[in-house]
């Protein structure tokens, strides 16, 4: 495998305050990573890094020379009521270097092609608020592709989205992958998410794991991940985790008692 | 119809109407950036501390541009300094700044015995003011404007709509802002004299958000909001001779008429896409901290 971006002993701080400690990481050619772990776990901060928006205060952070990565922010932070179509979003990568301020015929006929591969095809001239969910992740998802990278990283592409969304861009990034395309995320979602990826990495602030679904998805990897006791069961041939129950005595359970008495 | 026609005589007024229409579609031009990034309280905020650099340049007989560009340019960093030290809030440093600056002009304005007329002039804006010479210049700030956002389209674009992914897609997010800055301090600059220094940040407000009633096109939003503030320039200028008040009033007067004749039209589809203009805190301090590094 050759490796596109490798992190070695990174570790990232804001204000003094260490987010992200002693990181080791490689993505190579076709790799399709999660990485998880509970909220301030530095998950965001370690995609910065590897999109070389932040600066370590220790460690390295290599790049394939010539190296193009799509970017593709959390939906939940897009103003949706800015005044632009689906085109537009999706031009905005081509950006740098471009001098006149209407597309080319052949940079219409792009982006065109990539709103045809992800099903956005007619929609171009669409205000992006009035897509459903799953549109809505793919148009800033065909804005990264019109890049041409060879390394896609999405921060939470599922959060704040409904099953059937989650499922749409599960499907679309692992048809991406079967392409060629390497791509690592962030996710909070285990079971929906993280379970079906060839690989997952745990962070609490320092890597507690990394390895397949079945290897890292343990109760202990887990506990050290997210501070909490967790079980994690067979079902289908597939890892899910559960919340362990509360011990008898703890208060949810004398609610849950209450409740039902 | 000779009435009608009858300020067109007046060399005077041919060059207040001129430099109205002009401020208003620069004015229409900066404002929709301005509006988009939440930045609408530092353009009031510039105003106002540029009215101090205008009352300091009258006192010291320096060229009003120069003097008042200056202490502009002065008071942005100071509000970049103040608000980089974290002790208060950008808004807190902008207000303090500012205010102190307007402040200012009204106590040399006052000391040094200058006419109440003229400090109505600045305040409120006045066709007796404008020289052939101002023509020239707000023309020759538009026309630069204009190539500027004509050259940096795409990345202006880019960094008002998503400036984190911009700056890693390689677009260069400090210097389009700075950049920015750079346009709104110099737009207010030059407009300054036809639209006055309390009423020009309403003249950056309102053709935008009109415009952005009228269309969910990022493209057409800038176009027409430059039309938009064109009319209200060319249309108040007129009724400002006519009327025998302030041009700066009748200016922006005209655009408010006019954002609520929109608003009867478009009804609540209009006021839900204007509804998302709101201010983003921030912003105000990326731009001045930009200008200031």
């Amino acid at each position: 495998m050759t490796a596109l971006v490798r992190l070695q002993g990174v570790t990232c701080a804001y204000d003094r305050t260490l987010v992200l400690v002693d990181a080791d990481l490689d993505v190579g050619e076709g790799d399709f990573i999660g990485v998880v772990g509970p909220s301030g776990s530095g998950k965001t901060t370690m995609l910065r890094a590897l999109l070389g928006a932040v600066r370590p205060q220790r460690g390295r952070v290599w790049r394939r020379p010539g190296l193009t990565v799509g970017y593709v922010p959390q939906i939940e932070t897009v103003n949706w009521n800015f005044p632009v179509t689906v085109l537009e979003t999706v031009l905005m990568a081509r950006t740098a270097g471009r001098r006149l301020p209407w597309p080319s015929q052949a940079e219409r006929r792009e982006a065109g092609a990539v709103l045809a591969r992800l099903g956005l095809a007619g929609l171009g001239q669409r205000h992006i608020r009035e897509l459903s969910g799953g549109q809505q992740q793919r148009v800033f998802i065909a804005r990264a592709l019109l890049q041409e990278p060879q390394l896609l990283l999405l921060d939470e592409p599922t959060a704040g989205v409904d099953v059937r969304t989650r499922h749409e861009v599960l499907h679309l990034l692992a048809d991406l992958n079967a392409g060629g395309l390497a791509i690592l995320l962030t996710t909070h979602d285990l079971n929906g998410m993280a379970a079906h990826l060839p690989h997952v990495v745990c962070l609490n602030t320092e890597i507690t794991g990394a390895g397949p679904p079945e290897v890292v998805l343990t109760p202990e990897i887990l506990e050290r991940t997210y501070g909490a006791p967790m079980d994690v069961i067979e079902h289908g041939g597939m890892r899910v985790v559960l919340d362990r129950p509360a011990a008898a005595g703890d208060n949810v359970v004398r609610l849950r008692q209450r409740g039902t008495a | 119809m000779q009435t009608l026609l009858e300020p067109f005589s007046f060399g005077f007024f041919r060059h207040g109407i001129i430099v109205a229409t002009l401020a208003g579609a620069l004015c229409g031009l900066v404002g929709v950036y301005v509006v988009l990034r939440g930045m609408s309280y530092i353009g009031h905020g510039l105003s106002h501390a540029i009215f101090g650099g205008a009352a300091a340049s009258a006192v010291i007989n320096v060229n009003f541009y120069l003097g008042a560009g200056l202490w502009g340019l002065a008071s942005a960093l100071l509000i970049g300094r103040v608000t980089r030290r974290r002790i208060i809030g950008s808004d807190a440093a902008i207000g303090v700044i500012t205010t102190t600056s307007f402040a200012l002009g009204l106590v040399l304005f006052g000391f040094f015995g200058v006419a109440r007329k003229s400090v109505d002039a600045v305040l409120f804006g006045s066709i007796l003011g404008v020289s052939v010479a101002d023509v020239w210049i707000v023309a020759a700030v538009t026309t630069a404007t204009a190539a500027v956002v004509f050259l940096r389209y795409r990345a202006l674009l880019f960094v008002t709509f998503d400036p984190e992914v911009a700056d890693v897609s390689g677009v260069d997010v400090a210097r389009i802002d700075a950049l920015l800055m750079l346009m709104l301090a110099v737009s207010i600059l030059v407009t300054m004299k036809v639209i006055g220094v309390v009423l020009i940040a309403a003249m950056l407000v309102i053709p935008p958000v009109v415009a952005r009633m009228l269309t969910s096109s990022f493209f057409r939003m800038l176009w027409l909001s430059v039309v938009i503030g064109a009319l209200c320039g060319f249309v108040g200028m007129y009724l400002s001779y006519h009327l025998d008040v302030s041009s700066g009033a009748t200016i922006v007067l005209v655009g408010g008429i006019l954002f609520g004749t929109v608003f009867a039209a478009t009804g609540p589809r209009g006021l839900r896409r204007a509804a998302g203009l709101e201010g983003h805190a921030g912003v105000a301090a990326t731009g001045a901290d930009h200008l200031a590094g």
